[in-house]
């Protein structure tokens, strides 16, 4: 206990967090707020637009964990212990998946910058880099839990490895997959506000623009809808895994 | 019977059989099969029309593609120093790792409580659904969004990162720690109840031990990912470390070979966090057999 | 009668120093119903998975219907074990699909990979599942998924599964050890049932003595990865009994010597 709190006192140092001044500052951020961090009439000109960008981001942070999760399924079957080929191409995948999910993806985005440029594409494969390799680590757990028990039992009625794969495994762990996707794509919307601040483009871009103009009102604008389309996506998803699971 | 259940299509007397061709049906619709395929085809959908929409803004696919593999062979073998030194590296690596410390930890803190209030057989279904939907709309906030709202009056820098972070942090494990706590024996708290323990003591003698294990596992968890928000907060919240050094190397230096050095900065810690994240969810698996 | 399986000299090494079958010779005649028993880690299942190349053999030989399993590769492999039915322990269903859809996969082994990913069974095998179903009881049950079956159920449908692959032979490893006595009777019958009536080979591992004295033509007594019997029930004797099972035994003994009194 003594060395924890060592270790806190010492991260406050190197961090140089001064303590009073952060907490004390925690009222005060709320009266801004309630004063100033609200949506204003004037905001609501900029909702159609604001919308737009909101969908670009949404599709984005979609298409980049579908994709991923297309490359983590194969990479996930070669990686599992239940459905390997062989021990070198397992341990390949778990590494390359071990090096995507492990760079973050705010390091990503300024990575891809120097080739994609300020464009969505910046951003897309950001995501879909971490998305992959985050995806691969889930789906080979997942698999890794169906068990042996069918895989041997399709193999012992002279099933090849392809049947036994598409047969057995996938459909024992679609439902399991597909929570996970969808995790990914909660997770996606939120980095994708981060990685558009960075790059330039989507929702992240937006908010930037009007709070570097100080216009709160319609930052807290996009704030409001970037929390209800999560809400509303996690609504959905749990939805889904309720039937589903 | 289930198999009569879909009567329009299926004849009574041969329940297996199409009612047209005759033939005996392999496949057949339920609702959780039904749901899988709606949500994977609204999602290869989206993704389609993702692809067709998106802005490409006369980015050339291929010439990009081709050009991060070169920028690849450059950062990760051709690493260098040249605007700080390895032990100033390991410095700005030190202050994000204490970011996310600090953050984890004041986290912890205040989620300890709201997770036990708004557990919901430790509590009143109202409080918890109150503080639960609360702290929903505080994890629908992304990180960044709350690091710079905070900048606004306690100006860009450490301070904001950190009250925005442990923000963030507090909404995710206030969830992860009720559902801990839910997962309690319903029998161990009615046994001390009835032996005339107060709330205080029940939750300190009862459903602190029982979920530690779980409460551990979880904030180690947030922990790492905390590490991974700290260097996004460097680079895009001015918080420091060596997410600041990356953004600079980026964006102001354009040095690849510097990047290089960075990312493998980020990598060997993160690996490592991984693994001691992996160790204990082990031994969780362990303790639980 | 012809013999269907002959094992020679089969020996198993796992790693270093583990022997889990040393020089393992019996025969098995066409028709005829099986028993290996023998305490838990004698080599039983090491032994049945010998016969269908789920294990291979460290040295011996295994021919079956006149052919040797021990080479073959991958394409007469798949072949080979469309011949063999098997029947797990833990019934080793795809638990999420249902009923006769688990039963289609026994068909895989003699389809295409392509014919078998799409699911193009014939009309054919189709009606056989389907008969097969009913035999076993479990026509009500044919599209409900597997993980909402009890075990009995899962086990015949383990069984259906087997037999559309239209076997010669049967191996069973430990089917009824997850069972309670009802449903483990119920199964011993259908597995009795179908050696008789439809000619099958029926090689069966087992753990209780007294359900391989009441079912089996013979039983192969497994210890230590040796054969230390091999011979018809009646031959079966405590002192045998003991020899096969060493300190396990009194408390076997005890139980069948109650339900003996019942």
């Amino acid at each position: 206990m003594l060395l924890f709190c060592a270790v806190s006192y010492g991260a406050m140092i190197f961090t140089q967090f001064n303590a009073v001044k952060g907490f004390t500052s925690i009222p005060s951020a709320i009266q801004w707020g309630i004063s100033n961090f609200y949506p204003a009439a004037h905001s609501f000109e900029k909702l159609p637009a604001i919308l737009n960008k909101l969908l670009e981001t949404i599709l984005t942070a979609i298409a980049a964990s579908t994709i991923a999760a297309v490359f983590a399924l194969f990479f996930s079957v070669f990686g599992s212990k239940i459905t390997k080929v062989n021990n070198i191409l397992s341990i390949m995948s778990r590494g390359v998946a071990t090096l995507f999910r492990n760079i973050d993806v705010a390091a990503w985005a300024l990575i891809l910058l120097f080739s994609f440029g300020q464009s969505v594409l910046t951003g897309y494969f950001a995501l879909f880099f971490v998305s992959f390799g985050f995806l691969t680590r889930a789906f080979i757990e997942v698999l890794d839990e169906v068990g042996e028990s069918s895989v041997e039992a399709l193999k012992a009625t002279g099933a090849s490895y392809p049947m036994i794969i598409l047969k057995s495994v996938i459909p024992s762990s679609t439902p399991q997959m597909i929570s996970w996707i969808l995790f990914m794509i909660e997770i996606n919307i939120r980095s994708a506000t981060l990685v558009g601040i960075l790059t330039g483009t989507g929702i992240g871009f937006s908010f930037d623009l009007y709070y570097k103009n100080l216009d709160y009102n319609t930052a807290s604008l996009v704030v409001l809808t970037i929390v209800v389309s999560i809400l509303i996506l996690e609504y959905l998803s749990n939805y889904v895994r309720r039937v589903i699971l | 019977m289930e198999a009569n259940s879909v009567k329009s299509d299926v004849s009574p007397e041969k329940p297996y059989r199409h009612y047209k061709s005759n033939k005996i049906r392999v496949k057949r619709l339920t609702k959780p099969s039904l749901i899988v395929r709606l949500t994977l085809g609204i999602l290869i959908l989206l993704t389609v029309y993702s692809f067709i929409t998106i802005d490409y803004e006369s980015v050339d696919l291929l010439g990009g593609i081709a050009a991060t593999i070169t920028n690849f062979k450059t950062m990760f073998f051709a690493p260098h120093f040249s605007n700080f030194t390895f032990l100033q590296g390991l410095y700005a690596v030190m202050i994000t790792m204490g970011l996310a410390l600090l953050t984890t930890v004041f986290g912890a803190v205040i989620a300890l409580f709201l997770g036990l209030w708004s557990a919901e057989n430790l509590s009143s279904g109202r409080i918890s659904n109150g503080i639960k939907g609360f702290v929903a709309i505080i994890r629908a906030v992304p990180t960044v969004l709350w690091v710079l709202i905070f900048a606004v009056s306690a100006g860009l820098g450490s301070v904001a990162a950190i009250i925005g972070m442990t923000f963030h942090s507090m909404g995710y494990l206030v969830k992860a720690y009720s559902e801990s706590f839910e997962e309690l024996d319903k029998g161990v708290i009615e046994a001390l109840r009835a032996s005339g323990a107060n709330w205080w003591q029940i939750v300190v003698q009862a459903v602190i031990p029982s979920s530690l294990t779980y409460l551990v596992s979880w904030t180690f968890l947030r922990f790492e990912i905390n590490f991974a928000v700290a260097i996004a907060m460097g680079a895009a919240a001015g918080a420091g470390g060596i997410g600041y050094d990356m953004f600079m190397a980026s964006s102001y230096y354009y040095d690849l070979n510097e990047i290089g050095t960075i990312t493998y900065y980020i990598l060997a810690f993160a690996i490592l966090l991984e693994i001691i994240a992996t160790r204990i969810k082990s031994n969780l698996h362990a303790s639980q057999t | 009668m012809t013999t269907l399986l002959n094992v020679k000299d089969v020996s198993k090494q796992y790693g270093q120093d583990t022997l889990a079958l040393s020089d393992v010779n019996f025969s098995v005649e066409e028709g005829e119903f099986v028993s290996i028993i023998g305490p838990s880690g004698a080599g039983k299942s090491t032994l049945l998975r010998c016969i269908n190349r789920m294990i291979n053999v460290s040295s011996g030989d295994i021919t079956f219907d006149n052919e040797s399993v021990v080479g073959l590769k991958k394409k007469e492999l798949r072949r080979l074990r469309t011949n063999i039915g098997m029947i797990f322990q833990h019934y080793n269903l795809v638990e999420r699909l249902s009923v006769i859809e688990n039963v289609m996969h026994g068909r895989l082994g003699y389809k295409s990979t392509f014919a078998g990913i799409l699911s193009l069974y014939k009309e054919e095998e189709k009606e056989h599942a389907v008969h097969l179903l009913k035999l076993l009881g479990l026509e009500d049950q044919i599209y409900k998924r597997c993980d909402q079956l009890s075990g009995g159920q899962k086990q015949r449908v383990g069984i259906a599964r087997a037999l559309t692959q239209n076997p010669k032979l049967l191996l069973c490893d430990e089917p009824i050890a997850s069972l309670d006595p009802n449903a483990s009777k119920k199964i011993m019958d259908y597995l009795q049932n179908i050696s008789v009536s439809m000619g099958i080979t029926v090689l069966v591992n087992l753990h209780q003595v007294d359900v391989a004295l009441k079912y089996s033509d013979r039983i192969i007594g497994v210890s230590g990865g040796k054969i230390v019997y091999n011979d018809s029930p009646e031959q079966m004797t405590q002192e045998k009994i003991k020899t096969i099972y060493g300190s396990e035994a009194d408390d076997l003994i005890a139980a069948a010597g109650d339900k003996n009194a019942v």
